[in-house]
This record gives structure tokens, C-alpha cells and sequence, in this order.
């Protein structure tokens, strides 16, 4: 009995720490002129990539199916929190902001393996290289999105 | 009266059958490994839900089936932790439930560095008939398992494990190490094991199609893991290790499968561990939950 109830505390403190932590996240939805914009500090991350890595080219800039791969791999594993048009979500900013889209590609890459572990953003590395430069070529591949248009319903999942 | 394990094993499997038929899936990405950790977390307000199985062989005795389910939540990008339910069926002897554990992964720095430290810190309550093998540590060995479940259930443990993950990613392979250090809260010495593995996917760039059976969602590689005694008397004497490739298949789907046989390195093993598993990663499970509270919509 003692077990029982051990478990059963267990199971509730685990619970209780979860929504705690996920009070301040919301799942993937767009944003809408009602909402906040996201803080345009979070894009300062970007400015932390070292020189060298800020330098790094793309080996897979002339490579014709890299877009196509990126996009497959952005849907399964950056547009949940991203939104589906990487417009961004309450959990994450938008990587169609001018800040992302005219970071050179190494800074992307260099985001995408570190993280920014301290604000949600998880460290990346276990895809490995080929398929982050992948993912580079698709997010510099969608442009920039003005803000009115991130209102488009047609943006909305 | 209905049993703990029953109770808890039937609570994990509602638990389960819930989140399955409402919430989205992810893509998962898992390591092949059973017993070796890399310095990978869980992604932010996800919920990986995973089944896991170890056949065992057992010489001068009956053979075992033991399995656990797996409950890891992504809490922040440098915390993950997990609840396991542990039970085991030895043949021609009967089938127990044989304890819990709460484990908590932290991710002490910022960024991605060659060699990646991970601090784990795990409380297991179990007993002693606990057969999962899902470490090797101070001088288990084969022999300890010829105990009746009758017995071994009478014996109760209260552990603390400590183990540092060094992780590192190169050129697609990923190598790890762990170190052990564990406490039995009773009147016990500190026992240390270690485990090694190696893996990397078998294509390194994605495919520019959707795909099941394409090379990049397969990861194959090796770990090895064994004990390393205690304070007492540390040292490979009286010790176990095993030998065991990994594979692991990620389904675009969400679930991931995963198969290991482990081979017995000396005669304190087992001579054969088959161990297999069957994952499925859930997104938003945080934000779910969140407004199951009334949380913002």
C-alpha cells in the first residue's frame, strides 16, 4: 500500500511540475495582430556566433534536393514550435524575420547545433551536419515575411 | 486486492492509450542505445512514452523476460526527466513487479562543446528480484538472478545513482561514456560500473522524399557496460559486462523501434541478453496539459 501511494505522489508531483513549466508555453499557433510580438531580443542570440563559425559557407549551396530534404526535416522537427511556415508561435520566434533571413548561413548553423538551451531552443547537433545545412538552405530559402502577412489566414495551420 | 505493479502497470498503459489517441506525434529522433546515455535531452514540453523488454539467459537457472515502460518529459532544454515502471516474468517461476525510478538529466553548459557533460541523478525504489539489467554496476553478476521471485521480492532497495554522461558528436558518429556511482540508502558501500557506445545513422544527409526505409532514419553503432565493484573492493573482479549491438529505426510516423542482442563478455555474464523496445515521442504534451488547467489557449 505503501508502494501504491508512493507511486501515486510521484505521479502527481510529476504532473503538477508540468504544467508549472508549461504555463508559459502554448502550442504552435501563428501570430495575430491581438497577440504580443515576440521580443526582438531573443534574435541577439544570432549575434553571438563566433567569427569563424559566421563565415562557414554552406557546402550543400548548389546542392538541387537540399530545399526539398530541409523542408521535410523542418516539418518534423522545427514547425511545432516555429509554426508550419516557420512565421513563429508563442514558443518560438519567427525564422522569417529579417534578423534570420539575412544571418549568413554559418550563424544559422552555428544556432542550430549550440541551442539556445537557456530560452527553449534545444541543442540540434544530434541531426547531424549535412542535414542542419539542409535545414539552413530551407529556412534562408522562404525569405522574409513582412509582419501584416503573418497575419494571413492562409499562414494559420 | 489488486496488486502495486498491477495497479501501476495498468495506470501506464491508460496513461499511454490516452496520450496516443489525442495527441499529435513527433518525429523521433533516438539514439540506438539501451544501457549508454548521450547528452541528448528531450525537446521542451514533450512526452516520449517507451516500452522496453531484455530477454535474459540464465545458466543453473530459468531463463527471464524483463521489460519497463518509460516516461521521459522534455522540462526545459537542459533538464529531462523520467519515471520507469520495472517488471519481470521468470519462467517457470512467476511474474512481479519489481519497482520504480525517477531520473533527472541536467545539461550544465550552455553550448555545444567537443566533449559534453550530462549529470544524471536517479532514485530507484525496487526490489530484489529486479532483473531489467538496464546498468552494470558494483559486482552484480549472473548468479544473483537464481534467487526464486518469492525471495528475491522480500529484499527492498532504495537506491541513488549518480552517473556522468560525456558525449560527443563527430562527423556524424556519436561516442559516449558514462560512470556510475550508486547507493543502496541501507548500510551499503557506493558500487561504480561504466558504459561505453558508439553509433552513427547510416546516411548522414535526409532525403529529399518522404521515406520509410530510407538510410537516415536507421542509426546503428555498439555499447558496452559492465561494473567496476565497489569502495570496498573496486576493480573488474567479480563483475559482469556485455557486448551488444544497437540498431535503431526512426519512423517518420513517430514511433521508433529499437533491437539489441548483448552477448556475455566472461562468466559472470549472461551469455545472452535480447533486448528490444518500441517508442513514440509526443509534442506539446506540456502546453496540453497546460490547458487541461486552464492554462492560455
Amino acid at each position: 500500500m505503501k508502494g501504491t501511494a508512493a507511486a501515486f505522489a510521484l505521479c502527481v508531483c510529476f504532473l503538477a511540475v508540468s504544467v508549472a513549466l508549461a504555463q508559459g508555453q502554448n502550442p504552435g499557433k501563428p501570430f495575430t495582430g491581438a497577440e504580443p510580438k515576440y521580443d526582438p531580443a531573443v534574435y541577439d542570440e544570432l549575434q553571438k556566433a563566433p567569427k569563424k563559425a559566421r563565415e562557414r559557407a554552406n557546402p550543400l549551396e548548389n546542392d538541387a534536393d537540399a530545399v526539398a530534404a530541409g523542408a521535410i526535416l523542418f516539418e518534423q522537427h522545427c514547425a511545432e514550435c516555429h509554426g508550419k511556415s516557420a512565421e513563429g508561435s508563442r514558443k518560438a520566434p519567427s525564422l522569417r524575420a529579417s534578423e534570420v533571413q539575412n544571418a549568413t548561413p554559418g550563424t544559422l548553423f552555428w544556432l542550430l547545433t549550440n541551442g539556445v538551451v537557456r530560452k527553449k531552443m534545444p541543442v540540434w547537433s544530434k541531426l547531424p551536419e549535412p542535414q542542419r545545412w539542409q535545414l539552413v538552405r530551407y529556412i534562408k530559402s522562404l525569405g522574409v515575411l513582412a509582419p501584416a502577412a503573418a497575419e494571413s489566414p492562409a499562414l494559420k495551420p | 486486492m489488486v496488486s502495486t505493479g498491477r495497479l501501476a502497470l495498468l495506470g501506464a498503459l491508460w496513461l499511454f492509450l490516452l496520450l496516443f489517441c489525442t495527441v499529435p506525434p513527433a518525429l523521433a529522433q533516438e539514439s540506438p542505445y539501451f544501457v549508454a546515455y548521450d547528452h541528448y535531452l528531450e525537446e521542451p514540453g514533450n512526452l516520449e512514452i517507451e516500452y522496453f523488454s531484455t530477454f535474459g539467459t540464465q545458466r543453473g537457472g530459468n531463463d527471464f523476460h524483463a521489460y519497463w515502460a518509460e516516461f521521459e518529459y522534455g522540462v526545459t532544454a537542459w533538464w529531462t526527466t523520467e519515471i520507469y515502471l520495472d517488471g519481470q516474468t521468470t519462467f517457470n517461476d512467476s511474474t512481479v513487479f519489481t519497482g520504480f525510478r525517477w531520473e533527472n538529466r541536467f545539461r550544465p553548459l550552455k553550448h555545444e562543446h567537443f566533449i559534453n557533460p550530462i549529470f544524471y541523478v536517479e532514485y530507484e525504489k525496487k526490489n530484489g528480484a529486479d532483473k531489467i539489467l538496464k546498468e552494470g554496476e558494483g559486482h552484480d553478476v549472473e548468479s544473483d538472478f537464481l534467487v526464486s521471485n518469492a525471495e528475491a521480492r522480500k529484499e527492498h532497495i532504495h537506491e541513488i545513482e549518480l552517473k556522468l554522461i560525456l558525449s560527443s558528436t563527430f562527423k556524424g558518429w556519436n561516442f559516449t561514456q558514462n560512470t556510475l556511482a550508486a547507493k543502496n540508502l541501507s548500510n551499503s558501500p557506493w558500487e561504480f560500473g561504466y558504459a561505453l557506445g558508439a553509433s552513427r545513422p547510416l546516411a548522414l544527409k535526409a532525403s529529399a522524399q518522404r521515406c520509410t526505409f530510407c538510410p537516415q532514419n536507421f542509426v546503428a553503432g555498439v555499447e558496452m557496460y559492465g561494473g567496476l565493484g565497489d569502495r570496498r573492493s573496486f576493480g573488474l573482479h567479480d563483475t559482469a559486462h556485455y557486448l551488444a549491438p544497437v540498431l535503431a529505426w526512426n519512423l517518420p510516423s513517430g514511433w521508433a523501434l529499437r533491437v539489441s542482442p548483448g552477448f556475455g563478455l566472461n562468466d559472470n555474464s549472461h551469455q545472452f541478453l535480447m533486448r528490444w523496445g518500441v517508442s513514440r515521442e509526443i509534442t506539446g504534451f506540456g502546453s496540453m496539459v497546460s490547458r487541461l488547467f486552464g492554462g492560455r489557449k
